[in-house]
């Protein structure tokens, strides 16, 4: 197996393939740094405003890889297994507000509906059509090694043709993603060291 | 009237993150729902609770959504019909 492609998304900058592909100079919070960043890609999806900062954070990573390739080449069987440390707790703080005073108890149903860190994978899987397998999990730190199995496992056991993997994090204004493609072809070898290589770049 | 019609297009815009939409984009007689605004089910649920925070109005029977979301008009001539704050 394969990496085919790459991106991080840190420091108010967005990186495909090793190479800055842009990076937003108005200093802006992570709100504006995406809105930024998703004008800057040309992406035509005005459901992201309506995302928390996790979603938007996974749609925008997505972007940089799906973008550039035809997902029906896979038979829009692309497995999405991401992971990361702060689950959804941005977004549940944010709802836990609406419910704290029971004197001012409004909870919003557009916050709810994102109080689940996999909210973001079934955003790219509506965004692309992917019917695929799909898994979200919570580790203390990025673990290469436990995605290296799993994601060659699903290719090799014939449950998807490719695998959009990696992690996804957003706490507050703390925010991270390195999303990588894994398939049959590639250059870079899908080994545990060469994720935790390209997870430090 | 006029400045409840102008209120509650300022909060559907805000409260339902309509990014690139204008006050002035949104006619008064305009469908909220499918081919107009393209508001979706979560949206109906945010209109819901808008009434009941900032107009103290609460929808015992969300059916009753329908007719009042359909346009500023209906939706501005039901809140000053019912309003309590």
């Amino acid at each position: 197996m394969y990496i085919q492609s790459y991106c991080h998304i840190k420091n108010d900058q967005l990186w495909l393939n090793g190479k800055d592909i842009f990076k937003d100079a108005q200093k802006n919070d992570l709100k504006g740094f995406l809105k930024n960043s998703y004008k800057n890609q040309n992406i035509n999806y005005p459901k992201f405003f309506k995302m928390d900062n996790l979603s938007k954070l996974a749609i925008l990573a997505s972007e940089l890889i799906l973008s550039k390739i035809d997902v029906q080449e896979f038979d829009n069987n692309i497995a999405l297994v991401f992971s990361n440390n702060a689950s959804s707790l941005d977004t549940d703080r944010k709802h836990q507000k609406t419910i704290n005073d029971l004197d001012d108890y409004f909870p919003s149903p557009a916050i709810f509906v994102y109080t689940l860190p996999n909210i973001g994978i079934g955003e790219i899987s509506i965004k692309h059509q992917l019917k695929s397998e799909n898994a979200f999990f919570v580790f203390e730190e990025f673990n290469a090694g436990f995605h290296r199995n799993y994601e060659n496992s699903l290719i090799q056991n014939k449950k998807s043709k490719a695998v959009l993997g990696g992690w996804i994090n957003v706490d507050e204004e703390n925010y991270s993603a390195f999303l990588y493609m894994v398939s049959e072809h590639g250059t870079i070898e899908h080994t545990e060291q060469n994720l935790l290589k390209l997870y430090k770049e | 009237m006029e400045n409840l019609k102008l209120e509650i297009k300022e909060k559907i815009i805000e409260n339902l993150n309509l990014e690139d939409v204008e006050i002035a984009d949104i006619q008064d007689s305009d469908k909220l729902f499918g081919d107009g605004l393209g508001l979706d089910s979560i949206d109906a649920l945010e209109l819901i609770v808008m009434l009941d925070k900032d107009y103290g109005i609460k929808l015992t029977d969300p059916k009753q959504g329908k007719s009042i979301f359909e346009s500023i008009d209906t939706m501005s001539k039901y809140i000053t019909e019912n309003r309590t704050k």
